[in-house]
């Protein structure tokens, strides 16, 4: 489903933040992207999404080189995706349940079943009670979660997670480690970043290890 | 095509939301277009029922033909029966010499001195108009009729006729550069208003390209509020001419009841009135559209 072969990164004025890394995901696997802070775990979930080009290598996803797609190819793409930011990027100026709709909006949903999507949506991470809420007012958690509504509301074949459990009490990490269990178990190919160790001791999943860009054995 | 037609009403509401939400900036937009347009509206407001009123007027420009001293009243009546079959020559009046005079005396209040001449210095004279009133046509009649026989002099007064169609011609020209400008002004205005916009909605913007908006998808709210503004201000402008129109019709009562006269301004007719709104909102939309162009591209989504 997702594979790379023998990929760099350099950003442009910076280091070489991938180096000739290789691995490749099947569906409906879950797998983990460890590593210390600077690793690269980040910059490979941007690879995937299209968000960054590799510098060489290719990135292949349900066949597609992400790398060599035209532009215009590129939002067709995010659409397999489930994204969820490390930086959570979510819109202060619009209610929860409008954040939840933008995905849905994106991809031509009608109305009333975009209104019902949205709703189970956030019935499933437990923010029911706060449709009408602004994000700003959520606690720390209740953002992290929010980000998974709008990330699973349209039922994306991969789902993306970058630091989910950030900066969540243990507790709380184990929902959300349960949470994405639940999505794996119903076929969705899940890819986390993260260096809570105490996660993937809970879920077990495949680790891919990295070490200042390269893959650590 | 279903979701395609729902994704645009989504739209349309959307920017009609925010069109009333940031009421007071969009309303100070919409005035300005609005006073802009007004200007060459008015002004081809004015043009149009000058037009009308010269046209209606039947009294349009006349060919007075003045006979040779020795005309018999056998020329008189040959001449009388070529005008007659003219085609040209929509209708005559005859004015006999001695009739002139007495006119004259009469009406000039020169009796004394008409009274005094010895002999009549008058011809007789026709007095014709022509059926269409264009310059071309009492041209051409006026060049035909000095080649006949016994005719001595032919005046032809078309110079006001003339005079009006070139000023005509010019306001026209004038309400056209007015309206050039005046639609740079409103796309321009635009341009800056949706600029705003795509300022303030960046993050928005920023997060949709993540999640795999096209740039159709990106651009059609701010193509969907550019165009509204621009319908807004065409309508505005319409509002703005009427009011003029109405507050002239007043003033203008009171002169036509002194004249025991009918006038009267129109204001724009149906399909005047839908070309504005179509032409205004459609630079309203060219406006978005440069400045999502523009602007779009700045926002690159990491
Ligand atoms: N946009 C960028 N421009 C330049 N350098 C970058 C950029 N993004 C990341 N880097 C560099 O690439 C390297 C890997 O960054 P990345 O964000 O992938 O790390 P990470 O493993 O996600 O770290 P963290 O756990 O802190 O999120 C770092 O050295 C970082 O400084
Ligand atoms: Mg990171």
């Amino acid at each position: 489903m997702i594979s790379f072969s023998q990929v760099c990164k350099r950003y442009p004025g910076g280091g070489e933040a991938l180096k000739n890394v290789t691995f490749a995901i099947e569906p409906g696997e879950m797998v983990f992207v460890t590593g210390h802070s600077g690793a690269g775990k980040s910059t490979v979930l941007k690879l995937m999404a299209g968000i960054e080009p590799p510098s060489s290598g290719s990135v292949i996803v349900n066949g597609q080189n992400v790398g060599a797609l035209r532009p215009r190819a590129i939002p067709f793409l995010r659409r397999h995706f489930g994204l969820i930011f490390q930086d959570h990027k979510l819109l202060f100026d619009r209610t929860v349940s409008d954040n939840v709709m933008l995905p849905l909006a994106i991809n031509g949903y009608e109305r009333k079943e975009a209104a019902r999507r949205v709703r189970a949506a956030l019935d499933k991470v437990g923010l029911l009670g706060k449709e009408r809420a602004n994000p700003i007012t959520l606690s720390g958690g209740e953002q992290q979660r929010l980000c998974i509504a709008r990330a699973i509301v349209h039922r994306p074949a991969i789902l993306l997670a970058d630091e989910p459990t950030g900066n969540l009490d243990s507790a709380y990490a184990g929902d959300i480690g349960e949470l994405f269990k639940s999505f794996n178990q119903v076929g969705v190919t899940v890819v986390i970043a993260t260096h809570d160790e105490s996660l993937a001791a809970r879920l077990t999943p495949r680790t891919i290890a990295l070490s200042h860009g390269e893959l650590a054995a | 095509m279903k979701t395609w037609l729902s994704q645009h009403r989504y739209t349309v509401a959307e920017a009609l939301a925010k069109l009333a939400g940031a009421r007071a900036a969009s309303l100070l937009n919409v005035a300005v277009i609005g006073i802009a347009l007004s200007l060459p509206l008015g002004l081809y407001v004015a043009i149009v029922n000058v037009q009308d009123f010269s046209g209606r007027l039947n009294s349009g420009p006349q060919l007075s033909v003045f006979l040779a001293r020795d005309a018999g009243k056998e020329d008189i009546a040959r001449i009388e029966n070529h005008l007659r079959q003219h085609a040209a020559v929509r209708k005559f009046t005859f004015v006999a010499r001695n009739e002139a005079l007495r006119d004259l005396s009469a009406s000039t209040g020169l009796a004394d001195v008409v009274d005094s001449l010895a002999h009549n210095p008058l011809p007789d004279a026709f007095v014709i108009d022509a059926t269409d009133g264009s310059p071309q046509t009492l041209e051409a009649l006026r060049d035909e009729l000095r080649r006949w026989p016994k005719i001595a002099h032919v005046q032809l007064d078309s110079d006001w006729a003339r005079r009006l169609e070139a000023a005509i011609r010019l306001g026209k020209l004038a309400v056209l550069m007015l309206a050039a400008l005046l639609s740079f002004a409103l796309v321009a205005i635009t341009f800056n208003t949706i600029r705003l916009q795509i300022l303030t909605r960046r993050e928005e913007i920023e997060v949709a390209k993540l999640i795999g908006a096209t740039n159709p998808f990106i651009r059609r709210p701010f193509l969907y509020s550019g165009a509204l503004q621009g319908l807004a201000g065409g309508g505005a402008a319409w509002v703005i001419t009427a009011a003029c129109v109405e507050l002239f019709n007043r003033g203008l009562a009171d002169l036509a009841r002194l004249y025991a006269a009918e006038f009267h301004v129109r204001h724009l007719g149906l399909a005047d009135s839908l070309s504005l709104l179509a032409f205004s909102a459609l630079l309203g939309w060219l406006g978005a559209w440069l400045s999502v162009s523009r602007h779009l591209w700045q926002i690159d989504a990491r």
